[in-house]
C-alpha cells in the first residue's frame, strides 16, 4: 500500500493528503505494455513488480537477467534502447542482502522502466550486461567498487574510483562514514607532551 | 628535497649551476644527461605513483614498429581536471587508451546518505561545479518525486531561469576551455567576461557564486529581488549578440576547423550503446533532450529548438552547444517575460519552512519550523524515485531510495560526464596525439562529477 502522503512520526502535525503531482508528464503506460510483453515472452518465470509515482520496477530473476535484458533492447516494443543508469543498494537486514538497480530508458518512446536484481551476500556475483549494453562497463565497475558485487562476464572487473589497494567496499551500509585526523602540528606537541 | 652540490672547484662551466637548482636541472647543465634522464623519470614515477612516466614496449612481432606507453595527467592542464590517460602510441598514432579516474572521489553519495534530505542539497553543488543551478534542481525534483509535493508556478519559473544561467555559464566556461586547448585565446576572456555577469546576478539572487543550494524541496529558498530580475534584462539585452561574437571567432577561423572537422566522430549506435547524452549525442543527430522528451519544471511552456548536428565530430558538438547556447537565451526571455507573482514554497508545512512573519504569530508555523529544522521530513518507507533532467553535459538523473527516516538511504548520482567519459577510448583509438586535447574538450568532463 503506498501512501502518498508524508508518513512521519510526528504528533503535532496531521497529515494532508494530496493528489499525485502533477509536474512530472511521465506516462506508466508503455512500462506496463512492456511488463505485459515481458511476462508473455518468459511465461515460466514470475516477475515481481512494484509501482510507485508512474515508476514501474521489475524484479528480475538473477540467472535471467541477460535474456530478459536482450529481450527488452531488441523487442521492436519495448526498445529499452539505452542504459541509463546502473547502481547497487544494501539492505543488510534483509535476505537476498544485495540489489542492482537498473534504469532502463528509450530513445523511441522516451520511457524509463527498473529492473532489479536480488543478489545475496554470501554468492555475491550478478551476470554482467556489459554484452548488451556497452555502458555496463563502468557502471559495473564502479558497483563492484564500492558494493562488492561481482559481474559474472564482465572483461575488466577492476576498481575505478578507489585505489586497488583500498580495503572494504564504502558504500555498504556497514560501513561507518570515517575521517582522517589532519595532522597539525599541535596534535604532535600535544601528544608528545602526553607522552612526558 | 636534497640539494645536489658539486665536488669539484668551479669553474666556468658550473657556473650558472646554482645550490637551489633542481638536481634535474642541475645535471643537465652539467651535461651528465644520462644520469639526468634517469633521475626525472624516477621522479616522475614517484609523482605519478604508478610506474615510470615513459615506458617503451618491445615489439610484438619482428617487423611490428616500437610502441610507447605515457601518461597524460593527472596534472595536464587539457585534462580539465585530474584525469589521467594512459596512453599507448604508435608513432604520433594513439593505438590505445586508458582512462584512470577516481582522483576526486570523496565519497559525495557516501556524505548525502549521511545528512538530511535539506542538508544534501549543499554536496550537489559540488558534483558539476560549473552547474550548481542544474544539478539543486534534479535532485530537489527526485526528493519532491519522492514526497509527492507540488510546486508553485513562480518557483518553477524561478529554476528554469536559474538553470538556464548555469547551462550558459556551463557552457560558456566549456567554450572557452575548450578554444583555449586548441590556441584561441581571445575567446576565453570573451566567455568570461559574461559568465562573470551571471555569476554577479547568482550573487544578488542567492548570495553565493559557485556553490549556489538557491534551490529547496519544496520550492527556493527566498524570492527572487528586482535587482536580479534587472541585471538578467540587462544581460538578456546583449547576450544574443555576445553569443554571435564567440561564434565569429571560432567558427570560420582556419585553425580551429582544420583542428576540430571530422575528428572524433562516433555512429549512433556506438552512441546509444555507450549510453551517451547531450550535446555529443545531439551532434551525432540523436534528437532528444530531456527538456522536450520528458519536460520538467514547466519546460513544456517554453517554444525552444534542439539543436541537431549531422557530422558527430568535435566541430559540430561545438555548433550544437552554441546554438543551445541562443537557445537558453530565448528560454530565459520568454520565462522573464512570463514569470508571474505568487509564493516561491510549497504550502506544505511538513515540507518547506512557514514565511519568518507568521513565526511571530502562529505557535502551529513555530513547531512547524522547529520539527522541519531538526528533524527533518519522512518520505515514505521502502520507496525509490529517478529522476532525470538534462544538464550541459547530458542526461543528469538521481536515483533516491527512501527506508522511511529523515536521511536518503540510497542516493545515486547518474553523472553525464562519467558515462560520457566512457566514449573517449572509442573515439580516441586511431586518432593522432594532436587530437586528443580537442576530443577531450569536445566531451566537457566535469571531474568533480566523474569521481564524485
Amino acid at each position: 500500500m503506498v501512501s502518498d502522503s508524508i508518513t512521519g512520526p510526528n504528533p503535532t502535525m496531521s497529515t494532508v493528503p494530496r493528489e499525485s503531482s502533477r509536474a512530472y508528464t511521465q506516462t506508466p503506460e508503455q512500462a506496463e505494455r512492456s511488463v505485459e510483453k515481458l511476462q508473455a515472452q518468459f511465461p515460466d518465470l514470475f516477475f515481481e513488480v512494484r509501482r510507485f509515482r508512474d515508476e514501474v520496477t521489475v524484479y528480475v530473476p538473477r540467472e535471467h537477467l541477460v535474456p530478459v535484458c536482450q529481450f527488452l533492447k531488441s523487442d521492436e516494443e519495448t526498445r529499452y534502447n539505452f542504459l541509463s543508469d546502473l547502481t547497487g543498494n544494501d539492505w543488510p537486514d534483509r535476505d537476498p542482502r544485495f540489489e542492482v538497480i537498473y534504469q532502463l530508458y528509450s530513445l523511441k518512446h522516451f520511457g524509463y522502466l527498473r529492473l532489479k536484481v536480488r543478489v545475496p551476500e554470501d554468492n555475491c556475483v550478478c551476470p554482467s550486461v556489459t554484452g548488451v549494453w556497452r555502458t555496463a562497463n563502468w557502471h559495473e565497475r564502479e558497483t563492484f567498487d564500492m558494493f562488492g558485487i561481482h559481474f559474472e562476464g564482465h572483461p575488466d572487473l577492476r576498481r575505478i574510483l578507489l585505489p586497488e589497494e583500498w580495503d572494504g567496499h564504502p558504500l555498504r551500509q556497514t560501513e561507518e562514514i570515517g575521517w582522517e585526523e589532519p595532522e597539525f602540528t599541535v596534535r604532535k606537541v600535544q601528544r608528545d607532551l602526553a607522552k612526558g | 628535497m636534497a640539494r645536489t652540490k658539486t665536488r669539484q672547484d668551479p669553474t666556468k662551466i658550473f657556473d650558472n649551476i646554482r645550490d637551489d637548482m633542481a638536481p634535474v636541472e642541475a645535471m643537465q647543465r652539467r651535461g651528465d644527461m644520462a644520469q639526468a634522464s634517469t633521475l626525472a623519470e624516477r621522479e616522475a614515477a614517484q609523482l605519478s605513483g604508478r610506474g615510470s612516466i615513459v615506458e617503451v614496449l618491445e615489439p610484438k612481432a619482428p617487423g611490428d614498429s616500437e610502441r610507447m606507453v605515457i601518461n597524460m595527467g593527472p596534472q595536464h592542464p587539457s585534462t580539465h581536471g585530474v584525469l589521467r590517460l594512459v596512453l599507448e602510441l604508435d608513432g604520433e598514432t594513439v593505438t590505445k587508451v586508458e582512462p584512470v579516474i577516481g582522483y576526486l572521489h570523496t565519497g559525495m553519495e557516501k556524505t548525502m546518505q549521511s545528512k538530511l534530505y535539506q542538508q544534501a542539497i549543499v554536496v550537489t553543488d559540488r558534483f558539476d561545479y560549473t552547474n550548481p543551478m542544474g544539478n539543486n534542481l534534479v535532485y530537489c525534483l527526485a526528493v519532491e518525486k519522492l514526497l509527492g509535493a507540488e510546486i508553485p508556478e513562480r518557483a518553477q519559473a524561478l529554476r528554469v531561469i536559474c538553470a538556464e544561467l548555469s547551462r550558459l555559464s556551463a557552457h560558456m566556461v566549456w567554450l572557452a576551455t575548450h578554444a583555449l586547448d586548441l590556441g584561441a585565446m581571445t575567446v576565453y576572456f570573451y566567455c568570461f567576461r559574461e559568465r562573470e555577469m551571471i555569476l554577479d546576478m547568482f550573487d544578488q539572487i542567492c548570495g553565493a557564486r559557485l556553490t549556489a543550494s538557491y534551490m529547496r524541496v519544496g520550492g527556493l529558498v527566498a524570492d527572487a529581488p528586482p535587482e536580479f530580475l534587472r541585471s538578467l534584462d540587462d544581460f538578456l539585452k546583449i547576450i544574443d549578440e555576445r553569443i554571435d561574437e564567440y561564434a565569429y571567432l571560432l567558427s570560420g577561423n582556419e585553425i580551429f576547423r582544420g583542428r576540430t572537422i571530422g575528428i572524433g566522430a562516433l555512429t549512433q549506435e556506438e552512441i546509444i550503446d555507450l549510453g551517451v547524452s547531450g550535446p555529443i549525442a545531439r551532434a551525432a543527430g540523436i534528437d532528444w533532450d530531456v527538456r522536450k522528451n520528458n519536460p520538467y519544471s514547466g519546460y513544456e511552456n517554453y517554444d525552444f529548438e534542439v539543436p541537431i548536428g549531422a557530422n558527430s565530430d568535435v566541430y559540430d558538438r561545438y555548433l550544437v552547444r552554441v546554438e543551445e547556447m541562443r537557445q537558453s537565451a530565448s528560454i530565459l526571455k520568454q520565462a522573464l517575460g512570463s514569470l508571474k507573482d505568487g509564493p516561491v514554497r510549497c504550502a506544505d508545512r511538513k515540507i518547506s519552512l512557514p514565511p519568518r512573519e507568521e513565526l511571530a504569530t502562529s505557535m502551529e508555523a513555530v513547531i512547524h519550523h522547529f520539527k522541519l529544522v531538526t528533524e527533518g521530513f519522512h518520505p515514505p518507507k521502502n520507496q525509490e524515485v529517478y529522476v532525470a533532467c538534462e544538464s550541459p553535459k547530458g542526461q543528469i538523473a538521481f536515483y533516491i531510495a527512501s527506508d522511511g527516516s529523515n536521511k536518503p538511504y540510497r542516493c545515486h548520482l547518474r553523472g553525464p560526464s562519467f558515462v560520457n567519459l566512457q566514449a573517449l577510448t572509442p573515439m580516441l583509438e586511431g586518432r593522432l596525439l594532436a587530437d586528443v586535447v580537442a576530443i577531450i574538450g569536445s566531451i566537457d568532463i566535469v571531474l568533480g562529477e566523474v569521481d564524485r
